[in-house]
């Protein structure tokens, strides 16, 4: 079990002192897969770092099985750092050795002998699925055999807790979903407790059972993952969970009227909304970008819909789509305020 | 002393008899100086370099202010002192290490004291370029100071080390003729002693050609050396 107990971080810049974190208190149980969720500059990396004392907190303890990590020495800290293990963004791979030397390293810093640290980091590979790259070098290897390279060198000192650091950032979708497999699976099988860094909400939502948001270095919400979504309560969270300005960087043609239809709970994932609205109204409505979720039987993100015609069609789908409990309607781009603008 | 004159055809023929008398054992003093004294340099330097990266504040493993300012201080001084004045200063040293100021041995002992400094710098630029991620991953495995060092920093920087020896290497050997000045044997020595003081033009140029040729040789062997050991570099 870790448990951070009123944990603060001051950085000093030139600036002055930035409060990185402000009295974080989380608890994280024994095989839980925790995740710790914030835009960039929340935080995340900080907290993650201060778990292992990579970084000192400035103030309140990290304990791990009720022992203090800021009151260990130099030495002892090493030792309990094998306990907690670590993998990154960039992978993090020596670039001059290979797979197998790779894997090896912790072993080898922990002294154990060159044989038995060479056996241990095959079965490792073997576990990530590797077992074949075992001489390849890093740099041979794409990003997702690389992450595997990493994990399994995160594994061989039989680790309590395995740390991810925006572990599959820089990873495409799919093979995000082939490493999220990977920790589930070292979660269950092994039992080894994660705590996950990330920004994505998807990746939370997809191996996490808790999660905290960070957001300017307070936790402003914490739960099981299920409770949190299903209500969010905190403003970035809801942020997170339907992340309004993902398309903004897309170009629509102008003089479009567009609206933005926001699930926040609605149980419109039975509910064909958008062909409904097309039989009731006889709108077609076409969708330009879609960013949703259900989690259980309940829908967040939004539509965005292009909606034909006139400004009246325009009124009448809005307060058609309104109707809907748990779903609000924004309108993005219409006639008489583009032509007004111009 | 009319230039021209000294590529006559007597001196040409002079030239090539003692290109294969004198030049042999003078090239040979040239390479072993050299390499000598790169060898102490390193052996010097090496630590000294990593002193730098691993004891600035930020380092590893931080030393006092005071010892780092010594350290840059000691290194820098070193550095801008004129390696054919530096020469001459060291000579008690030298007489201290070696029992004599004059020949191609005791001229290593300047050599070194000129390259060690150079080297712990070269050292320092090549272990900076190591991915601080890398070195924070080995943090967080647990590694010691010591152990980062050994096991990740210096085998991750090997490429460049190999690179940047090879600059010091010829830079040493720029310096081994500088030596020929003083007291010190090779190429130098037979370009200045023999080809510049007694006239000997073709010598003097043909010892210039030899250096070149050595430098030359040095440098290509080492960028084949660094590239063939950057495993970044291996095909998928």
């Amino acid at each position: 079990m870790i448990e951070l107990r009123n944990l603060s971080k001051q950085f000093t810049t030139i600036d002055g002192p930035v409060e990185a974190l402000k009295h974080i208190n989380l608890t994280v149980q024994d095989g839980d897969i925790y995740g710790i969720i914030g835009m960039s500059g929340a935080g995340k990396s900080t907290l993650v770092r201060c778990i292992n004392m990579l970084e000192k907190p400035t103030e309140g303890s990290v304990l791990m099985d009720g022992r203090d990590m800021g009151t260990l020495s130099e030495k002892e800290l090493r030792q309990a750092r094998r306990q907690i293990t670590m993998i990154f963004q960039g992978f993090n791979l020596l670039m001059q050795r290979t797979c197998l030397k790779n894997v090896m390293l912790p072993l080898r810093f922990g002294g154990t002998d060159r044989n038995a640290a060479e056996k241990k980091a095959k079965e490792l590979l073997e576990l990530v699925g590797l077992p074949d790259k075992a001489n390849s070098y890093p740099a041979q290897l794409s990003g997702g055999q690389q992450q595997r390279v990493a994990i399994a060198r995160a594994l061989a000192t039989e680790p309590k807790v395995l740390l991810c650091d925006e572990a599959t950032s820089a990873l495409d979708p799919k093979t995000t979903h082939a490493i999220l497999d990977l920790i589930r699976e070292i979660n269950k099988k092994l039992g080894i407790t994660v705590i996950v860094i990330t920004h994505q909400m998807s990746v939370v939502q997809e191996i996490c059972n808790r999660v905290a948001i960070l957001e300017h270095g307070t936790v402003v919400e914490e739960g099981t993952v299920t409770e949190v979504f299903a209500n969010p309560r905190a403003q970035a969270t809801r942020n997170l969970i339907n992340p309004a300005d993902t398309d903004n960087d897309s170009v629509f043609p102008e003089g479009g009227q567009r609206i933005r239809v926001i699930f926040n709970g609605a149980i419109a994932s039975r509910e064909p909304l958008i062909a409904k609205m097309a039989v009731d109204c006889n709108i077609l409505a076409s969708i330009l970008g879609a960013s949703t979720r259900s989690v259980g039987d309940k829908a967040y993100g939004y539509i965005l819909l292009d909606i034909p015609g006139t400004p009246e069609d325009l009124a009448k789908a809005v307060s058609y789509l309104s109707k809907t409990p748990d779903v609000t309607v924004q309108v993005e781009a219409e006639y008489a305020a583009k032509e007004g603008e111009e | 002393m009319n230039f021209a004159s000294a590529f006559t055809a007597e001196r040409l023929e002079e030239a090539w008899q003692c290109l294969l008398t004198e030049f042999p054992f003078a090239i040979w003093e040239t390479i072993y100086s050299t390499l000598l004294a790169t060898l102490f340099a390193v052996i010097i330097g090496l630590p000294l370099g990593v002193l730098l990266v691993t004891g600035e504040p930020k380092g590893i493993r931080p030393l006092p202010r005071p010892v780092m300012t010594v350290l840059n201080v000691v290194i820098n001084l070193l550095r801008s002192v004129p390696f054919i004045i530096l020469m001459v200063m060291i000579i008690p040293l030298t007489r201290l290490i070696v029992g004599t100021s004059v020949g191609t041995v005791a001229s290593i002992v300047p050599l070194t004291v000129a390259a060690f400094p150079f080297i712990a710098r070269l050292v320092e630029s090549s272990l900076r370029e190591v991915n601080p991620n890398i070195i924070e991953a080995a943090q967080s495995m647990g590694a010691s100071p010591w152990q980062i060092v050994v096991h990740v920093m210096l085998p991750e920087s090997v490429p460049s080390l190999i690179t940047n020896i090879t600059l010091a290497i010829t830079t040493i050997m720029g310096y081994t003729a500088m030596s020929g000045a003083v007291g010190g044997g090779g190429l130098g020595k037979l370009a200045l002693a023999y080809g510049y003081q007694r006239y000997r033009f073709a010598v003097l140029y043909l010892a210039v050609i030899v250096l070149v040729l050595i430098t030359q040789v040095l440098q290509s062997f080492g960028t084949w050396l660094a590239r063939k050991c950057d495993k970044r570099l291996r095909d998928k």
